[in-house]
């Protein structure tokens, strides 16, 4: 099993950096990918997609991720549910949001409905738990997800608070709201980007979705040791947080690959944050430390500016 | 509010022909007539929209409109984050409508508070401070505790913990009213609903997986508030309830929590009193059946909590006014035992071995308390228990004040723990604002509880453990009881340890 994972997270590296050698000198992370990088192994295909993706694929997605989500779907809501985690852990994102958002935009920080006029989308809302505070807040939020039944259940739940309801659902993709030239003051895809098949086209996608010196903002799960040990083993087989399976420890990326590929897609990322959790409490805290969880603000540069 | 009830009478003529017209409407035509049972209406088939808009919607309903209930209000309104909140106040209290004004020559009513300088700073964050300080109020610096054997003393000084003041003592209705002004003089969307609360229910964890299509989606809006049903008829919504309605809380008994405690063999008699010159000081002395306290409420005037069997303390409601008076200095000082002499059981030793951890009020010495001369109010006796709701939160509704938790008058910590949840709990719907959430949600609501029930349960197990402690008249027992009370009377970690926790700086007792 090791040397599967090992084997997928090289394969993973090479299809990043292609003939650009990534500096792994600074990353303080870097020891545990010395190890990986000693090793010669031969060359696996992802066996978790289930046909690899062909060179022309337009979207992102990824259909097995898809199907772990649309099997869990009715439970969105439920706090005790699959997804307590993600509900334990939204308070701690949407401070994050907020600090960055208004000082990016210049919105005064004590207004209870600080983004109001500008348009958010939530890329990957699935039941709507990052979109409806999003509303509250003041903001105009679209939340686009691309398995059915989530829209669905985050349609119910809107409803039931009108200041919630109107928000704008729609079951697409980043690719096709592209396609559709819509852009939005700020886009927003927390935890997201480790579910998608083509992380880099992913970026470019939410590049061409933010207007010109518009935020964007990631959130994901570092692909280190502690990541593996507390994300993956404690999470899913100990503490029974997520269903077997959430997570591929190898889809997970370095917050230096993050930051490569949005320099790419023209996104220079401003701040980046870790979140830290505290079994005594049973709280997160947004915390200067990102080997495990973290999130990333980037603004969006001016088109003609050249990596 | 009484435009709200001619609107009631109006809505049911209004409404006459077209609940008639109803196919699905079954008892429609039979209660009709049955007026003041409005809440039947708000449960009609909900197509209609024009109706529904009728019907008040506010984001917090404070239910009890007392000391603790208003300064939640006071407190929401000086937020910034909050203060855009729209608030009920349900109380039928008349004094909140158009109080009496209180009169400078009143004498000293006996309801009292002795609010911590924790409370005091709430109460000037909120702007409430200042009114209280137009009316009679009296800052403490001392206080002297001692019991019945005469073994020991503790003589606290607000210095010993570089403090000014260890408490101020304010009659319950200056607190009230201060309050009052302090939200009137605000620009707060507050609406007080002069009534009781009849019923109330809350949504149940089912509503998001509801998938009805008949209904509209306003109703299903209201299925996920909370609707109260007051005794005059009106309803109204809200996003949280909150219960502030005292020990025998409704909304406490409607939503279903249970409490824990038990009831102290003992009743408190209060009442006031005179003396001839001005008192600054607080006296507490324990006596076999419980304490006799002697606070400073302002002028000549004290206020007495007296501490003693049910039996008794009918008795001395009852007895005439001079045998009132002789019984009490009886019990603060000439009577049940001597009086504790000044140094104790080598305590020149003790304070010399340990000069620079001594205390300066351990050279003051045992000074007996000022005798009274004259009783000027009322004498009322209410009965002492310990109480602890289970839960303070659940879904759309919490607790705070005397609805979660009461304790014995001792340490005059009852009202300040209600403060703290005032405090706790604005501060806590005010971050759930800053991130959007919605504020009747049970995991804000439960930070809430985390944070209050920690610090109630522990302050309520000093105090009751206190409570015990002087309750039993046994020889060895006594001598523990007089050397901590020499303890703490020199120690100066341990003093000041003391005083800052019965401040309410901390919210734990020997943790830093």
């Amino acid at each position: 099993m090791f040397r599967r994972m090992f084997s997928r997270s090289l394969y993973r590296l090479k299809n990043l950096s292609g003939s650009r050698g990534l500096s792994l000198h600074n990353s303080s992370i870097s020891s545990d990918y010395a190890v990986l990088a000693a090793f010669q192994p031969l060359l696996h295909n992802r066996p978790y997609a289930t046909t690899p993706p062909p060179a022309a694929f337009a979207s992102s997605l990824n259909q097995t991720e898809l199907a772990k989500f649309a099997a869990i779907a009715d439970s969105w809501w439920d706090a005790e549910g699959p997804f307590k985690p993600l509900h334990v852990m939204n308070p701690t994102r949407l401070a994050f949001l907020r600090s960055t958002l208004c000082r990016h935009f210049g919105k005064d920080p004590f207004s209870p409905r600080p983004f109001e006029g500008l348009k958010f989308v939530d890329v990957g809302c699935g039941g709507g738990i990052l979109s409806e505070p999003l509303a509250r807040m003041g903001a105009s939020v679209t939340g686009i997800d691309a398995v059915e039944k989530n829209i669905k259940i985050a349609r119910l739940h809107a409803d039931l608070d009108p200041v919630a309801s109107s928000i704008e659902y729609r079951c697409t993709t980043a690719e096709n709201l592209v396609e559709e030239q819509m852009t939005f003051d700020a886009v927003i895809a927390l935890e997201v980007i480790e579910h998608v098949a083509d992380p880099a086209e992913f970026c470019k996608s939410l590049s061409s979705l933010t207007v010109s010196n518009g935020a964007t903002v990631i959130s994901t799960i570092n692909r280190s040791m502690r990541a593996y040990a507390t994300a993956i083993v404690a999470a899913e087989y100990i503490l029974h947080w997520l269903p077997k399976g959430t997570h591929q420890w190898s889809s997970f990326l370095t917050p230096e690959e993050l930051v490569l590929i949005l320099q790419r897609a023209s996104i220079s990322v401003e701040e980046m944050a870790g979140f830290a959790y505290d079994p005594l409490t049973g709280q997160w805290t947004l915390t200067d430390d990102i080997g495990v969880n973290f999130i990333a603000f980037g603004i969006k540069t001016a088109n003609n500016s050249s990596v | 509010m009484s435009r709200l009830i001619a609107t009631r009478r109006l809505v049911s003529n209004i409404f006459v022909p077209r609940l008639a017209t109803r196919a699905f409407c079954t008892d429609a035509p039979a209660k009709l007539n049955d007026v003041p049972s409005g809440s039947h209406f708000n449960k009609e088939p909900e197509g209609d929209e024009r109706f529904m808009n009728d019907v008040p919607q506010h984001d917090i309903a404070i239910v009890g409109g007392g000391m603790v209930g208003m300064a939640l209000a006071c407190s929401l309104a000086s937020m910034p984050l909050t203060k855009h909140l729209s608030i009920a106040i349900i109380d039928s209290n008349p004094a909140l409508s158009n109080g009496p004004l209180i009169k400078k020559d009143d004498p000293p009513d006996p309801r009292v508070s002795t609010v911590t300088p924790a409370t005091i700073s709430l109460f000037k964050d909120i702007g409430a401070w200042e009114h209280v300080e137009q009316h009679r109020h009296a800052y403490f610096d001392k206080m002297q505790v001692w019991d019945y054997t005469g073994f020991g003393y503790t003589k606290y000084n607000a210095r010993d913990a570089d403090k000014d003041v260890l408490g101020c003592v304010v009659e319950n209705k200056v607190l009230h009213k201060s309050l009052l002004s302090c939200l009137q003089n605000k620009d707060f969307n507050s609406t007080i609903y002069p009534t009781r609360l009849s019923s109330l229910s809350l949504p149940t964890r089912s509503v998001s997986s509801a998938g009805g299509s008949v209904s509209s989606t306003s109703s299903k809006n209201l299925a996920n508030l909370a609707k109260l049903d007051l005794s005059d008829g009106t309803n109204l919504y809200a996003k949280l309830v909150v219960g502030a309605d005292g020990s025998k809380s409704r909304v406490r008994e409607l939503a279903g929590i249970k409490t824990t405690g038990w009831n102290y063999s003992q009743s408190a008699v209060i009442c006031t009193v005179e003396h001839p010159t001005e008192n600054f000081c607080a006296w507490q002395r324990f006596l076999p059946a419980g304490p006799i306290a002697l606070l400073p409420i302002g002028d000549n005037f004290s206020n007495i909590v007296w501490t003693m069997s049910p039996k008794d303390a009918s008795n001395h409601k009852i007895m005439n006014e001079v045998d009132f008076v002789k019984a009490v200095n009886h019990a603060l000082d000439s009577g049940y035992g001597p009086r504790p002499e000044s140094r104790v059981f080598g305590g020149d030793v003790l304070s010399s071995f340990f000069r620079p951890d001594v205390t300066s009020s351990v050279h003051e010495r045992f000074e007996p308390p000022p005798k009274v001369v004259r009783l000027v109010s009322d004498r009322m006796a209410f009965p002492l228990s310990l109480m602890h709701a289970n839960q303070y939160a659940s879904k759309r509704m919490v607790l705070i004040g005397d609805a979660a938790h009461t304790v014995h008058p001792l340490a005059g910590q009852g009202v300040n723990m209600g403060y703290g949840d005032v405090s706790s709990l604005s501060n806590v719907i005010a971050d759930g604002v800053a991130v959007g959430s919605d504020i009747g949600e049970v995991t804000l609501l439960k930070k809430y509880e985390a944070e209050r029930k920690t610090a109630n349960i522990a302050m309520m197990a000093v105090l009751d453990g206190f409570q015990k402690a002087y309750s039993v008249d046994f020889g060895p027992i006594n001598i523990l009881r007089a050397a901590a009370f020499n303890g703490a009377n020199v120690f100066a970690p341990l003093k000041r340890n003391i005083i800052s926790y019965a401040s309410g700086e901390r919210r734990l007792p020997f943790l830093s």
